[in-house]
């Protein structure tokens, strides 16, 4: 039980950070909301139902990569990491706990960005796309907080970002747009399929990203 | 407690320290020196564990959480305070009593004063204390500090003094110093490192 | 270390004597198709080219697993070059695949090629992969992440599959039906060779850049050791 005290430090610890420095949270939220905007003036005006919401899971996607730029930052910046890793505590509460404080955050701009969709577009936001949202953001959360802290550790950070966790999203993509459009539960139950598994490989690697 | 044989390690092209020897009995305390990129940090970090050697045998007979690290950055948060980083780690090292306990080290750091300020408003000499806080807070068994006395006016090198006069029945030390001068009296080995 | 480097040449010489059996047999041996005629016959190489592609990403992801699991030395170097060769066997998959696909239906890239869209994902994936590397230090740090990411790839693969599958229900593309698996007893021995013989030249190649790059290593090692 002491890992999830463990997780929570560090979570509680994130989002203190945050509410302090508050530079992730507003930059996503006016991302989001800007993206959408500029969408509407990219969709034509009988677009389908299929475009309008292939455009908000783009602004989805590049916001979460937004805030996944920052994950690390603090520590990155400040060198804090190696106080983080030296701890007894498990690594992969490191990467749980950011991953939760990132949810946190996505989770916040989400609930400006779908009632801003439902505004600006067509198509209203329905039960199926709210449980399609919960789900990729989990997973959106899971493999990008690993991929944040692989990248921290790389020369080239905010460009490498994109490029690791763009293909890994691509079934998140899929799943989520699915879920909005077509009928049925396979999507949200392929979403689901695909937390469950890269979950699991995030929670067991992450000590080897963060450490020699 | 600790003990290495042959010790290397390269970052890529660049060799920072050749066939290192050491042997670090309990109750020691060894201070290393040697001048600037002779590999004093380097060698810390393998013994802590933040790095790998690419050759030869390190045996570190000590857990994670027994272990305290001074580095060359304090590892606090600029955003939290100095109560809050300190409980931040506290919790993480599962250390017993701790608000007790973080009160007392700030205490003989002299920061008490200043507990509720954010950490990025502390002056080089302030952050060192506080690292020095963090670095003592769960009594460690193996202290690995690498430049304790970096920063630190007058006072600040006296109240170390103290800590360490303090706590050297208690635990085993390896310490980087480019002024020996200072922990000589408590040392009981040295290894030179050359460049 | 003499043994591994006497395994490339016979293993080039083999690789070279199937290649050339499968093109052989491509060529004269294996029936026409009624439909497409000679054009068909690209799939002789396309899917062994695919399934190669897939074990390299495979035996680079075992690679990455040993050096995570066992600190096995050199693991890291076998999962890199394994992985190499996945991209460069991925590349031809695309490029054959696309070359199909204008053979078969008259366009340059189809979508509804689940094949072809896969191999697009796992590309930009491994291409990553590369990215990454050369971002990083050589060094351990940079052998776990790149294990790491190999890992993640292998799991990406089935993934990825059943993901592209259920995109199809929505994007409504225009269905093309391709050649479906029934193989006669000559399609089926052809393919087989042929497979065989991908699968050696994919080793071959292994091989070959592996001992480059363990030269290579054992150069900048002597030339330290002189500095």
């Amino acid at each position: 039980m002491s890992y999830l005290a463990d997780v929570a430090t560090l979570a509680r610890k994130d989002l203190r950070l945050e509410l302090r420095a508050r530079d992730t949270l507003p930059a996503m939220l006016l991302f989001v909301v800007s993206t959408l905007v500029v969408f509407h003036f990219t969709l034509p005006r009988d677009a389908s139902r299929l475009a309008a919401f292939g455009l908000l899971w783009v602004a989805l996607v590049f916001t979460a990569l937004l805030g996944l730029t920052r994950c690390f930052a603090a520590e990155r910046e400040q060198d804090v990491m190696d106080g983080l890793v030296l701890a007894p505590s498990d690594r992969s509460a490191i990467w749980l706990g950011k991953a939760i404080s990132m949810l946190a955050f996505l989770v916040a701009a989400e609930t400006v960005a779908l009632p801003a969709f439902a505004l600006f577009f067509d198509p209203g936001i329905d039960g199926r796309t709210i449980a399609g949202v919960a789900l990729a953001d989990l997973g959106i959360c899971a493999v990008g907080t690993l991929l944040a802290g692989m990248a921290a550790a790389s020369r080239a950070r905010e460009l490498l970002l994109p490029l690791l966790f763009l293909p890994l999203a691509i079934p998140i993509v899929i799943g989520g747009v699915g879920a909005s459009v077509a009928g049925g539960s396979r999507y949200v139950e392929f979403l689901a399929l695909y937390d469950a598994i890269f979950a699991i490989i995030c929670w067991a690697s992450f000590e080897y990203v963060v450490t020699e | 407690m600790i003990r290495a044989q042959g010790l290397e390690k390269r970052y890529g092209e660049k060799r920072v320290l050749r066939g290192v020897d050491l042997e670090l009995g309990r109750g020691g305390f060894l201070v290393v020196t040697g001048p600037n990129g002779a590999g004093k940090t380097t060698l810390l970090r393998l013994c802590v564990g933040l790095a790998q050697p690419t050759a030869g045998e390190l045996e570190v007979a000590v857990p994670r959480g027994r272990v305290g690290f001074l580095a060359h950055e304090p590892l606090v948060y600029r955003e939290l305070t100095a109560l809050e980083n300190l409980d931040l780690y506290g919790r993480l090292y599962r250390v017993p009593e701790r608000r007790e306990r973080i009160g007392m080290l700030l205490e003989r750091f002299r920061l008490w004063d200043a507990r509720r300020e954010r950490a990025g408003s502390f002056s080089r000499g302030m952050l060192q204390r506080l690292a020095l806080c963090r670095a003592f807070l769960h009594e460690p068994d193996l202290y690995v500090l690498d430049e304790p006395f970096t920063a630190l006016d007058d006072e600040g090198v006296e109240l170390l003094g103290r800590e360490l006069l303090e706590r050297r029945e208690r635990g085993t030390f390896l310490v980087a110093t480019h002024d020996p001068g200072r922990v000589q009296a408590l040392a009981t080995a040295s290894l030179r490192l050359a460049a | 270390m003499s043994s591994p480097n006497s395994r490339v040449p016979a293993l080039a010489a083999l690789a070279l004597v199937a290649m050339a059996a499968a093109v052989a047999m491509v060529a004269f041996f294996a029936p026409e198709d009624a439909d497409q005629g000679l054009s068909q016959k690209i799939f002789y190489f396309h899917v062994p080219i695919a399934l190669t592609a897939y074990a390299c990403f495979g035996w680079g992801a075992w690679k990455a697993l040993r050096h995570l699991w066992k600190r096995e030395p050199g693991a890291d170097l076998e999962s890199y070059v394994a992985i190499h060769q996945g991209v460069i066997f991925g590349a031809l998959t695309l490029v054959t695949g696309s070359i199909w696909a204008k053979i078969s239906w008259g366009v340059w890239w189809a979508w509804s090629s689940n094949q072809l869209v896969l191999f697009l994902v796992l590309f930009l994936f491994y291409a990553a992969y590369f990215m990454l590397r050369f971002s990083v230090e050589p060094g351990p740090r940079r052998a776990n992440l790149s294990a790491v990411y190999a890992l993640f790839g292998v799991a990406l693969i089935p993934v990825s599959f059943l993901a592209i599958r259920l995109a199809n229900d929505f994007i409504h593309p225009t269905v093309f039906t391709s050649n479906g698996p029934q193989m006669s007893g000559r399609m089926f021995a052809t393919f087989c060779v042929s497979w065989a013989a991908m699968l050696l030249l994919a080793g071959a190649l292994y091989h070959v850049e592996l001992a480059g790059k363990r030269l290579d290593s054992r150069l900048r090692e002597l030339r330290e050791l002189l500095a």
